[in-house]
């Protein structure tokens, strides 16, 4: 079975950087961009490989500051 | 409209109803029991609501809420009552809401008694909670000045968005008097368009709130209520003089203890001696220009209160600027000045004033 | 692609202005998620604490009134008996709900008033900087119990669903946690049955929700989740205490 293909986006200026959306990811392909600040002065949440992301929206669940939207396929 | 006898503190439940108001929150505390408890038995008739708190402080914030609902709303309480009310009252007044509350004063300090008594005038006028704020209050001396300026409490709650007091004490809550309900004529006015009654998706959403957590603006919110409190002291003073003309002592005297006072001014009469009075029939704001009325044959004033060592007192001085001497006759923990007492110091102080 | 996760109408634009990895903006989102599912948003009024989520009137997109401390059961009985068509609810914390304004949400359970409340309990005072809850757990540290608390001064810590299931007007109790998405989505499903039994009219409902601080704990966001897990989850079980569908 192949697996769901998903999509998540972040809004990057309101992210405060607290990583619990990384602790959640089934797939493990959320990090906090340590190389990057954001204008609030927070490492952001990215994701490098989102052809990894199966649209679970554990992370968009997690977010306590409702910085994330996901699509699916 | 016939007269009917009733008892103050359900008059003014009765008033509360023809005016329009259909909600009620209170906690028991003698003497102003009735006023719950006339409330209990009347609004479920008309599909409005009572509800016993489960404390003054529950029943002010439930007052709150409902005038943030946009509707016409009351408290009543006694002293100690009031006091608990104070958080309520001040949050009241810095989010804008129109409410009426009274007060059946009874003596104190602390539990005191359940007399009646009037030392609750720098609560009522000074504001007892935090913060810069005003209450307009009436103090009736009558059941029908009870009535009527209930009635007119919640025209001037919803004109200026404040909370109103009306002041009695536990004899006027007691007593039964006649008393008529008059047609008034209807004020103009605002339309509530600020209350929190749901969206409906039609408008963004209103927020009933004291809160300004930046200086500027909370400074903006309280310039904006003073200027409805120098208003007030513009428009809405209220205050009676009798026999003024040549009088060589003046009287200040409200609520019941004017009436009291007033029996004071026949006898002295009796005896040749020209007294008159100033009743305040508005304490806040106090009737400071009914002084300028004060005749030059004026050789004393004298402030009657139910109160040991006096409140409205500092408001006579303030009125007087120092012009003529002022003299105090009082009595408190319940107990009531009698007309012969208030003659014996009248006739102290004039002899004593050069 | 078709959007599976986007944020709820329920929401205003306004950023929230709470501590990284504070829990109240988990909390807010599934309430303001359920008001717009059951389509009464337009006929919601909502109750702020004082405390932490004092500005939660700006954050929730319906009408709003800001209470005094502990005080917003009163207000929000008030607000009900003058708007009884009204969907009502409270959005308190601990130190409001269940210190200051415990006799305030335990008469409004009593009267059974048809209202929600939202009860996000994180075993501190948040907004006045990390002081002793009534809920703060035994031990646990804060700045006005430095030596953590301590039994025999200050008690154990209030159970407030407990208590407040042995009421009868409380229709509907529940616990819940918001720390992991499987927990937020039973915590959301709690909510919206705390908001059914209003619409219902079957009387006063409240959620308890298991929340984390962690500036005030001293913690990262990740740590103060797995200290909630370890050290609050035990203390406070979760499930449901009372469910009016049940009874029936």
């Amino acid at each position: 079975m192949a697996k769901a293909k998903g999509k998540v986006t972040f809004d990057e200026a309101r992210c405060k950087g607290c990583g619990l959306c990384v602790t959640v990811c089934p797939v493990g392909i959320i990090k906090l961009d340590t190389s990057r600040i954001n204008v609030k002065g927070y490492h952001p949440a990215t994701v490098d490989e989102m052809d990894k992301c199966i649209g679970c929206a554990n992370c968009a669940t997690m977010c306590p500051d409702v910085i994330i939207s996901v699509e699916r396929e | 409209m016939a007269k009917v006898l009733m008892k103050g503190n359900e008059a003014v439940g009765a008033a509360a109803i023809k005016a329009g108001c259909k909600y009620f929150f209170g906690y028991p505390i003698t003497p102003q029991n009735e006023v719950p408890e006339y409330m209990s038995k009347e609004l479920p008739k008309i599909g409005g609501s009572f509800v016993q708190a489960e404390s003054e402080v529950a029943a002010i914030n439930m007052v709150y809420g409902a005038a943030g609902a946009g509707v016409r709303v009351m408290t009543s309480s006694s002293s100690p009552g009031i006091a608990l009310k104070q958080e309520g009252i001040s949050y009241i007044a810095g989010a804008e809401l129109p409410c009426v509350i009274v007060n059946m004063m009874r003596g104190g300090p602390g539990l005191g008694s359940i007399q009646s008594s009037q030392s609750d005038y720098f609560q009522a006028t000074r504001g007892g909670g935090n913060g810069d704020y005003r209450t307009l209050v009436y103090a009736p001396a009558n059941v029908q000045e009870l009535v009527d300026y209930t009635m007119k409490a919640f025209d001037m709650a919803d004109y200026y968005r404040n909370p109103v007091l009306v002041l009695g004490d536990g004899m006027i809550g007691q007593m039964m008097e006649p008393i008529e309900f008059k047609e008034t004529e209807k004020m103009d006015l605002p339309e509530k368009d600020w209350a929190t009654t749901g969206t409906k998706g039609a408008r963004k959403p209103n927020i009933v709130n004291s809160l300004r957590l930046q200086a500027p603006e909370l400074e903006a919110l309280n310039q904006k209520i003073e200027a409805k409190y120098m208003e007030m002291e513009e428009k809405e003073v209220i205050y009676e003089s009798y026999k003024l003309e040549d009088a060589e002592i003046v009287f200040v005297a409200y609520g019941t203890v004017s009436r009291i006072t007033k029996n004071a001014i026949d006898l002295l009469e009796q005896e040749g001696i020209k007294a008159g009075l100033i009743r305040p029939i508005t304490l806040w704001p106090f009737p400071n220009k009914a002084f300028a009325e004060i005749p030059a044959t004026a050789k004393a004033l004298m402030s009657v209160e139910m109160s040991q060592g006096g409140q409205m007192i500092d408001d006579v001085k303030i009125a007087n600027e120092g012009r003529l001497p002022i003299g105090f006759y009082g009595r408190s923990g319940g107990m009531v000045p009698a007309p012969q007492a208030i003659v014996e110091a009248a006739k102290e102080l004039l002899g004593g004033v050069k | 692609m078709a959007v599976v996760f986007n944020k709820t109408q329920g929401l205003t634009e306004k950023e929230f202005h709470y501590c990284p990895g504070c829990t109240h903006g988990i909390i807010h989102r599934i309430t303001a998620e359920v008001l717009e599912e059951l389509g009464v948003l337009g006929d919601a009024i909502g109750v702020a604490p004082v405390g932490c989520s004092v500005l939660a009137y700006d954050y929730f997109n319906c009408d709003m009134n800001e209470a005094a401390h502990g005080r917003a059961p009163a207000v929000a009985t008030g607000i009900k008996r003058a708007l009884p068509d009204k969907v009502v609810f409270t959005y308190q914390g601990d130190g409001d709900l269940a210190s200051i304004g415990a006799a305030e949400v335990v008469h409004a359970a009593h009267r059974g008033e048809k209202i929600t409340t939202i009860f996000v309990n994180n075993a501190i005072y948040g907004m006045t900087g990390g002081q002793m809850a009534p809920t703060t757990l035994v031990g646990q540290k804060a700045t006005t119990a430095p030596y953590g608390r301590d039994e025999s001064l200050c008690g154990q810590p209030l159970k407030v669903s407990e208590m407040l299931a042995t009421i009868n007007g409380a229709a509907f109790v529940e616990r819940v946690a918001v720390d992991t998405p499987a927990n937020i989505r039973k915590a959301k499903k709690a909510i919206k049955k705390a908001f059914e039994c209003q619409l219902e009219g079957k009387g006063y409902a409240i959620v308890e929700v298991l929340s984390t601080c962690p500036t005030n704990w001293g913690m990262t966001p990740v740590d103060a989740i797995s200290w909630l897990q370890e050290n609050m989850m035990p203390y406070y079980p979760m499930g449901n205490l009372r469910n009016p569908w049940e009874v029936e």
